[in-house]
């Protein structure tokens, strides 16, 4: 198969595998602390959602191998991306946008 | 004659057919779950103020935190897996996958005291559209969980894993496509737990 | 390896394997093909019943009208009941079905030269969920509750708590999952097989409007499967989504949790009907530019643009679908937004039609029968189209949604619109799929007296909607003063819509009888330019060619100076 997966490339990568194991275990208890904090109900929605997203992107690069994935799979990805954010903000702003009688 | 791009890559893609496939798939799932989060906004902006908060704190947290460490756990262990037999080592593989079905099954056993918990309360999806988003969405992402195992098994007992003695390439790339897979299930839950636990 | 024409791995399949679990794309696609034909005959039916109680109100239906109880005539929740499954039927097993299981699975592998689909058994599980998803929703019919009646829409409150609903429902998830998988294979087809040679800028342009209708499919179908499971979900486990607190229902107030929301189902249902309409009308523009470019003996005119307009219109058609919610007190704000993208998504439409009609000046035009039905569909079509700006104007549409207007416009679209290019599809394949050639007198008498009929039903309802007869209405508008004006044309659509009925005859005796004594077709009856046209007819089962396809040419190169024949071929050194 490709170049990518000779040994001793598969033994770095298992290097990196552990540190982002690391890494989202540290990011979960952050979470949950976080939390705990006393900020305001939006500034806690934009936190929790940071540090999920960075758990996320740990994640989706390293485990699914993004990172070093081809164009054709990063730009399906960038559509999909672009649509679920018109799907998740645009009923959203329609319904805050209503008409109020 | 069979299809090509099973084993070998395209050369002007890159890739081969099931990384694609698998991608495209994923995409489709993004959406799925997408929808189901556009949902809880949209419910969370119609109901009164504070009444997510106040059915949220029926949650246990801990226990969703130590089911989000197992699931993490999975993900590492079939990344794993696949890392094994890439480097030629089968009984690590099995090693490997049977872990990953262990935490799967760690998963769904916390998540079933956690529904018995709730229905022991009288609280059902019915009772308010809290619950109803929550049950929702925490048991599609079972039923991927239990789709997730099923496959896994498959792989692991020798009625699936017998490929490896003839066809080690092909399967695989048949785990990898099981792992990304995996890892989209993990990450379904990476958000869904702040979301539903913690705001 | 020795020369494709030998099939080792397939020599003893039983009948079973062969004829229905075959992984064959073709057999697949002809499988998709005779079921929604079936299914498009049935709803059809649905719709001659209910336009013969329009034209004549309280009179018995005629032959069946014993299966609407002791009058003959149609109660108001039949007559929904009856306009709910003609929808669904007609767009989730008919026309979609049609275009992209049959049309797709059948033609996309053979014009980029592969083999098969990508995932050939994952291709068989695609049409058995399409085939149970079916039967389950005709079954809907002869439970006790009956089919479901609350319109293809399925808007709650009505819908949580109408009868037929369920079944309706769990169909979906299934047609669903067929849709799923299956566009996920035609991406990862189209990406993967294509044949040496065969760059994107060479493809035919039915290979790019199936490409794009897939990732329509893929991103828009989920969200609506996600709103399914939250409708059953409020119908069988007392949840309310979709349910307002408050509700009143026959007097009494229902007792759910409430605070849920009906704009949300719309939102996520229109979220996916919307590029649903680009599903069903993408396919169709692409067969049309196949057919056309062919018997007008030239390259299609625009080529590039038309590609980049497809692709641009499948985008769009994500970022429209709330001109379907005008009404429902959206602010200003989002109206001026969703009306914006409206209008901008009419631009690559005009861009592709007007291509075609340009692609015919200066042709050797040949009026075959796929030529007749593939040239009518360029006006029907443009009706549809016009007629579809005051719809997406948020002034106007205050007036017109929910009227007839409605109906008119997106029948022009899907019916002599995507039926009719469906039907030139029909004659311009046969011969490649059965290796016989169709009759074409009978394919005249298909085509005329269908032009006319569909015109005959589809343009009076400009007329009833512009006087503000609402659509959904099982008196056809008889209890309201303001269409009194308008209700003669009931009968006249009610006519025509027979007489189209009986349109069809001649085709189906074509159908059937060229399948036996047709004239033999040969390998390239049409002298076409693209990729599919190189295989045997019927193609190999399995290997579809009997040599090495490499390609050497674009898709359309009709008439190029200097060459010995009118066309090269793509295939050709």
């Amino acid at each position: 198969m490709s170049s990518d997966h000779d040994i001793s490339s598969i033994q770095d990568h298992i290097r990196v595998y552990l540190i982002v194991f690391g890494a989202l275990a540290v990011l979960t208890i952050v979470t949950v602390i976080a939390s705990y904090l006393e900020i305001s109900t939006s500034e806690g929605i934009f936190l929790a959602l940071i540090i999920a997203s960075m758990k996320a992107s740990l994640v989706a690069a390293y485990f699914m191998h993004l990172i070093s994935e081809r164009n054709t799979i990063i730009w399906i990805l960038l559509l999909t991306v672009v649509f679920f954010f018109v799907m998740l903000f645009l009923p959203l702003i329609s319904y805050t946008d209503q008409v109020h009688i | 004659m069979e299809v090509p791009y099973i084993v070998k890559e395209r050369e002007d893609t890159g890739l081969i057919n099931s990384k694609l496939g698998i991608w495209v798939f994923l995409a489709s799932e993004i959406m799925l779950f997408g929808g189901l989060f556009s949902a809880y906004i949209f419910l969370r902006l119609a109901a009164a103020p504070g009444e997510f908060a106040h059915w949220s704190a029926e949650l246990s947290v801990p226990l969703a935190t130590v089911n989000t460490l197992v699931l993490i756990s999975s993900s590492v262990s079939m990344v794993m897996a696949w890392a094994s037999l890439k480097l030629n080592d089968f009984p690590k593989y099995r090693m490997y996958m049977g872990i990953t079905l262990l935490c799967a099954l760690i998963f769904l056993v916390i998540k079933y005291f956690e529904y018995t918990g709730k229905f022991h309360h009288d609280i059902y999806p019915s009772s308010s559209t809290f619950m109803a988003i929550y049950f929702t969405l925490t048991g599609l992402h079972g039923i991927h969980i239990i789709g997730g195992m099923i496959v896994m098994l498959y792989f692991w007992l020798p009625v699936g894993s017998k490929m490896w003695d003839s066809q080690p390439e092909h399967f695989a790339n048949r785990v990898e496509a099981l792992g990304l897979y995996w890892h989209f299930v993990d990450l379904v839950w990476i958000f869904l737990f702040p979301v539903l636990y913690l705001l | 390896m020795s020369s494709k024409s030998h099939n080792h791995d397939y020599h003893d399949e039983g009948f079973i394997r062969k004829y229905i679990f075959s992984v064959d794309h073709k057999v697949i696609g002809l499988q998709y093909g005779i079921t929604s034909l079936l299914f498009l005959l049935f709803g059809f039916s649905l719709m001659a019943i209910m336009r013969w109680q329009l034209a004549y109100p309280g009179t018995p239906i005629p032959i069946l009208g014993f299966l609407f109880g002791e009058s003959g005539t149609l109660a108001p929740e039949q007559y929904n009941s009856l306009g709910a499954m003609h929808g669904t039927i007609m767009v989730f097993l008919g026309v979609v079905p049609l275009a992209v299981g049959a049309f797709g699975n059948y033609i996309v592998p053979l014009q980029i030269g592969a083999i098969d689909m990508a995932f050939p058994k994952l291709n068989a599980a695609s049409y058995w969920s399409y085939f149970v998803g079916g039967v389950i929703m005709i079954s809907s019919f002869f439970m006790p509750e009956g089919a479901a009646r609350s319109g293809w829409t399925s808007y709650p409150p009505l819908s949580v708590f109408e009868n037929g609903q369920t079944f309706w429902l769990i169909s979906m998830i299934f047609l669903i999952t067929s849709s799923l998988l299956g566009s996920m294979n035609f991406i990862v087809t189209i990406v993967q097989l294509r044949a040496p040679g065969l760059t994107w800028m060479r493809l035919p342009l039915f290979v790019w409007s199936q490409f794009v209708t897939s990732f329509l499919l893929v991103l828009a179908f989920p969200p609506l499967e996600a709103a399914a499971i939250l409708q059953l979900m409020d119908r069988v486990a007392g949840t309310s989504f979709f349910l307002p607190s408050g509700l009143v229902l026959s007097g009494e107030i229902v007792d759910v949790a409430g605070s849920g929301s009906p704009l949300l189902w719309q939102h996520l249902f229109w979220f996916l009907a919307h590029p649903e309409v680009y599903v069903l009308i993408l396919p169709a523009m692409g067969i049309v530019a196949e057919i056309l470019t062919n018997n007008t003996r030239k390259p299609l005119w625009g080529f590039k643009s038309i590609v980049y307009s497809m692709v641009f219109l499948g985008f769009c058609s994500f970022i429209v679908w709330a001109h379907h919610m005008f009404l429902t007190g959206m602010g200003q704000a989002m109206s001026a937004f969703f009306q914006t993208t409206t209008m901008i998504i009419s631009i690559p439409s005009i861009v592709i039609l007007t291509s075609y009609f340009l692609s015919l000046w200066g042709g050797s035009i040949r009026f075959n029968t796929p030529m007749l039905f593939a040239l009518a569909f360029l006006p029907m079509f443009g009706i549809g189209g016009l007629t579809g700006l005051p719809l997406g104007l948020a002034a106007a549409d205050i007036y017109l949604h929910d009227t007839y207007y409605v109906i008119g416009h997106f029948h022009y679209v899907v019916a002599p619109g995507t039926i009719f290019a469906l039907f030139a599809g029909i004659y311009y394949w046969f011969p490649k799929i059965t290796g016989k050639k169709m009759n074409e007198m009978l394919g005249k008498l298909h085509f005329w007296p269908s032009l006319i009929f569909m015109n005959g039903i589809f343009m009076p309802m400009f007329i009833q909607g512009l006087a503000g007869v609402s659509r959904r209405l099982a008196d056809g508008g008889e209890s309201y003063a303001h269409a009194s004006g308008v209700l003669q044309w009931n009968e006249f659509m009610t006519t025509s819509a027979f007489l189209l009925g009986i349109s069809q005859i001649p085709f189906i005796i074509n159908l059937i009888m060229s399948i036996f004594s047709g004239e033999k077709a040969g390998r390239n009856p049409w002298d076409s330019t693209t990729v599919e046209w190189a295989a045997p007819s019927p193609p190999l089962a399995h290997v579809n060619f009997d040599s090495e396809i490499t390609v050497h040419h674009s898709a359309y190169e009709y008439s190029v100076p200097d060459s010995k024949k009118d066309f090269i071929p793509q295939t050709e050194n």
